[in-house]
């Protein structure tokens, strides 16, 4: 099994997608499915976004073995109040700012469920959120 | 067609990534939301959009866009410049409106 570590600032949008860039050269250079490949980047990308955008910093680990990807996101922030509100299409709590740079429509958390296989998610209110996500590498 | 070709047909300035100029477009997708790119579009497409913030080049690269084209004589940020040359993915421009140039690319790529 393969594990990397990577911090998430909250607030900094210039680096967001950094860690979906480097999940994605890792899971080529393991010849992983494109399609495959295709699901992992979007769920993750939507994820690291969402802890720039809502928290104020995040620690996400990567596991890789011969069968699942697993994507452990836990930020320190506000927490979400109603997560079936913020599952559905949408809903957003986004700032005006935010939402001006065309983030925040309220995709992030549908096209996450979307494009994986198992999805947990645990809030507390102004402790912040753990989110874990699982993609099957293997068709 | 490549990207060369449209740039031509459509009469579109290049911002930056000359390099990547060669490639093939497979497609397009118009959009301005980040999530709605990510969700949506396809490797090889050229995405056609008002933002002009370094994230869309974040975007681009992990969906592998062919290009981005900017809409209503928008320019890029500096920053966004310094990421396109570095991934090689073109940055286009048009002065026309996102329906417009939207309009011109799809009967251009479905000629």
């Amino acid at each position: 099994m393969m594990r990397t570590n990577y911090n998430v600032e909250g607030g900094d949008f210039t680096k967001a997608g950094n860690v979906a860039s480097c999940v994605k050269k890792t899971l080529k250079q393991l010849n992983v499915n494109a399609k495959i490949i295709k699901r992992v980047v979007i769920a993750l990308y939507e994820a690291e976004v969402n802890i720039v955008a809502h928290a104020y910093q995040g620690h996400v680990t990567i596991d890789i073995d011969d069968q699942y990807i697993t994507m452990l996101l836990k930020d320190k922030g506000p927490g979400i109040e109603d997560i079936d509100l913020a599952m559905t299409q949408g809903f957003s709590t986004a700032s005006a700012k935010v939402r001006e740079m065309g983030f925040g429509a309220g995709m992030g958390l549908p096209n996450i469920k979307k494009n994986v296989d198992e999805l947990t998610l645990e809030s507390e209110i102004n402790i912040g959120i753990t989110l874990c996500l699982k993609v099957k590498l293997t068709e | 067609m490549k990207i060369s070709e449209v740039v031509d047909q459509l009469n579109l300035k290049v911002f930056s990534g000359y390099k990547g100029l060669h490639k093939e477009i497979l497609g397009a997708y118009t959009s301005d939301l980040l999530s709605d790119v990510m969700g949506n579009l396809n490797e090889g497409y050229i995405w056609i959009t008002l933002q002009t913030h370094q994230n869309i080049m974040a975007v681009s690269s992990l969906k592998d866009a062919s290009a981005i084209l900017m809409v209503k004589g928008l320019s890029p940020e500096a920053s966004t410049i310094k990421m396109s040359e570095e991934e090689g993915i073109p940055i286009l421009g048009t002065e026309l409106e996102t329906f417009e140039i939207s309009g011109k690319l799809f009967m251009l790529l479905n000629q």
